[in-house]
């Protein structure tokens, strides 16, 4: 490739890497504008709206009942979804089908639908067992499912799932040491994707939450931005920061382990000594 | 450092092969009959490969003898013991797979105590069992690489490790060498051997190419339709081979057109003595090994039944392949180099079938060598 072409491509790479990031900074930079306003238009700025969020109790309380239901439906999706999809690969595979259909199922139903549905069941829930927002989970599971079955999926396809579990069992691994030691480690990265979609969706989940009367981070976002607007752009600001941040963290988590190949290292491998060994 | 891992008690010093029988092996997919009714028993510390094309129930066989698939008839027995309902975690086996089997999130070492630790055997022991075995297949140095910092033959290599760790009573090799290129394939098929030898474990060794089989093997059994065709040393399987299908699968065979008549032969005017003196009289097509074909001058003008031109001449090294074009059909020899370099393309010669007793075939002759 000439000088000049190369040129060009970089140039172009930055054009697109700046177009998207004003895409996406824009509109968060002119949020988080709004949110330090002062009360007229010659005020100087000021962060009373950040303060406010943690002196808003209600708030708070929405907030921490996210990030519970954010643990919980993440937790309960791992649980569900990670030993099933693997016992599918490998011992059912004839059911695949079904399961892919049955966990993208809820793409396709509309929340309101969801809500008519699940409507009786949390009014029995709420009289009889327990009124908590965290029940809430249960239905985010479903919510949750398309996103992060195909996070695992992906995830699962990326290894030999049934070599790696022949092999272990053929060292005399039972089913749960094959699954928890073998495959488990070698989709964590799917893994994490399918947590970080999931904590996506709980958090950014309003219609659910408010037709089944709780508040959760969202809804407590809508009715302070009625009261409040430069405290509700606040806390919809801060949320996104949190996602941001978790994708970070995920970015790093989830980064492999830098490849070295035998020809750039020569013989033996200088760890190779012992030192490393458990 | 072989003596010196032996003596540490990685391999037979502190353990003998075991005796391994199939009896009566059957398992079907759907309409297809993988395995029908496999009979095998394998001595304690021999080396048997099966040999077959693909689908013909090699595979099947051990992967029913590792226990990683039911029987739906007939049993497995390891050193006298019947483990035909135990799962595949129970029965005591290595096993080095196809495709590169090593836990990606583990280091070689790692890899190969993972099956001492579900044996409960301690850390220190595990270690120090997990580095000797690295160190009997050649790769103590590497101990702490991953299986992407390791070459394919690397990584077979760390997979036999980790099945010897365990010091199973019978090792399971599932065609462990064909993902590799031709040179480290040849390489660690001798250092498979070499390994096995000085460990005394009884395996089973599946594999689709005839040179490995032969190269490996005590006794080497080819397989076709489910169904052990034959099973002895690999010199007699090349030599004396059983069944029209082990003479075409194993080694190269010339299809001759001739007439079956009083236990004999008789292909292009040479009379050659039969395997199975019982076929019929009546046309047949003959199977005729290359180094059983001699090349001799012949004069530009001569002709008859076995003068032909030759049309190429293939380099082996120390022997070479000739093609000879008899007209209606064409004719490998097997020649030394040295001799094959006197008979240039287009030279014309005289074929000599020597004597050797050959097996028929009954279908129709395609008159090419198979």
């Amino acid at each position: 490739m000439s000088r000049n072409r190369r040129l060009k491509l970089q140039i172009f790479r930055v054009a697109v890497f700046l177009l998207l990031g004003a895409f996406f900074l824009v509109p968060i930079g002119a949020m988080f504008e709004f949110s330090t306003r002062g009360v007229t238009d010659t005020a100087p700025r000021t962060l009373n709206a950040w303060l406010t969020i943690a002196q808003t109790p209600d708030l708070v309380a929405a907030i921490l009942a996210s990030l519970g239901l954010a643990v919980l439906t993440s937790l309960g999706m791992l649980l569900l979804l990670v030993p099933t999809m693997i016992w599918v690969r490998l011992r059912l595979t004839y059911l695949t089908r079904a399961m892919e259909f049955l966990c993208l199922l809820p793409l396709t139903i509309p929340a309101i639908v969801l809500v008519a549905g699940l409507a009786p069941i949390y009014l029995w829930m709420n009289l009889n067992i327990n009124d908590s927002i965290l029940t809430l989970a249960f239905v985010y599971l479903i919510l949750v499912l398309p996103y992060a079955y195909r996070a695992l999926y992906t995830g699962l396809a990326a290894i030999d799932v049934k070599t790696l579990a022949e092999a272990a069992r053929s060292l005399g691994a039972n089913w749960s040491t094959v699954m928890l030691r073998v495959i488990v480690p070698n989709m964590s990265v799917a893994i994490l994707n399918a947590c970080l979609l999931s904590v996506a969706v709980v958090l950014g989940e309003f219609t659910i939450a408010n037709l089944l009367n709780y508040v959760n981070l969202q809804v407590a976002i809508a009715l302070l931005g009625r009261a409040n607007a430069t405290v509700s752009i606040a806390v919809a600001v801060a949320s996104l920061l949190f996602a941001f941040i978790l994708l970070v963290i995920l970015s790093f988590a989830g980064r492999p382990r830098a490849r070295v190949h035998l020809e750039d290292t020569g013989l033996p491998y200088p760890g190779a000594a012992g030192g490393g060994l458990r | 450092m072989t003596t010196a891992v032996a003596a540490a008690g990685v391999g037979t010093a502190t353990r003998a092969g075991v005796e391994i029988r199939l009896e009566n092996l059957r398992r079907r997919y759907g309409a297809v009959t993988a395995l029908d009714g496999l009979t095998l028993t394998l001595a304690p510390g021999e080396l048997v490969a099966l040999l077959g094309p693909s689908g013909c129930g090699k595979t099947t066989a051990l992967r029913l003898l590792a226990g990683l698939e039911e029987a739906d008839g007939g049993r497995v027995v390891i050193g006298g013991h019947d483990v035909t309902g135990l799962p595949a975690n129970k029965r005591d086996t290595g096993m080095v797979f196809q495709a590169y089997s090593l836990f990606p999130h583990m280091t070689a070492w790692e890899n190969v105590a993972f099956g001492l630790q579900m044996r409960k055997i301690g850390a220190a022991d595990r270690r120090r069992r997990a580095i000797e075995t690295l160190e009997l297949v050649g790769l103590g140095g590497f101990a702490n690489r991953y299986a992407h910092q390791m070459s394919g033959g690397q990584q077979q290599r760390v997979a036999l490790a980790r099945a010897l760790a365990i010091r199973p009573k019978v090792l399971l090799l599932d065609e462990p060498l064909s993902a590799l290129d031709a040179k480290v394939r040849a390489r660690l098929r001798d250092e498979i051997r070499r390994v096995q030898l000085e460990v005394g474990i009884t395996t089973l060794f599946v594999t689709h190419d005839q040179e490995e089989a032969l190269a490996i093997a005590d006794r080497v059994g080819v397989m076709q339709s489910g169904r052990l065709e034959q099973l002895g040393p690999p010199t007699a399987i090349y030599a004396r081979p059983a069944t029209p299908f082990v003479a075409e699968f194993v080694g190269l065979t010339n299809r001759l057109s001739g007439i079956v008549r009083g236990g004999a032969v008789e292909v292009r005017g040479t009379r050659i003595p039969l395997v199975q003196p019982e076929v019929p009289d009546g046309p047949a097509v003959a199977l005729i090994r290359p180094e059983a074909v001699t090349v001799t001058s012949s004069g530009d003008a001569a002709t008859g039944p076995l003068v032909g031109s030759v049309i190429a001449t293939a380099f082996l090294g120390a022997t070479s392949r000739v093609t000879v074009d008899l007209g209606d059909v064409t004719v490998l020899t097997q020649l030394a180099t040295s001799e094959a370099a006197t008979y240039p393309a287009g030279t014309r010669v005289q074929l000599v079938l020597r004597p050797d007793p050959v097996l028929i075939a009954r279908e129709a002759t395609g008159a090419t060598p198979a």
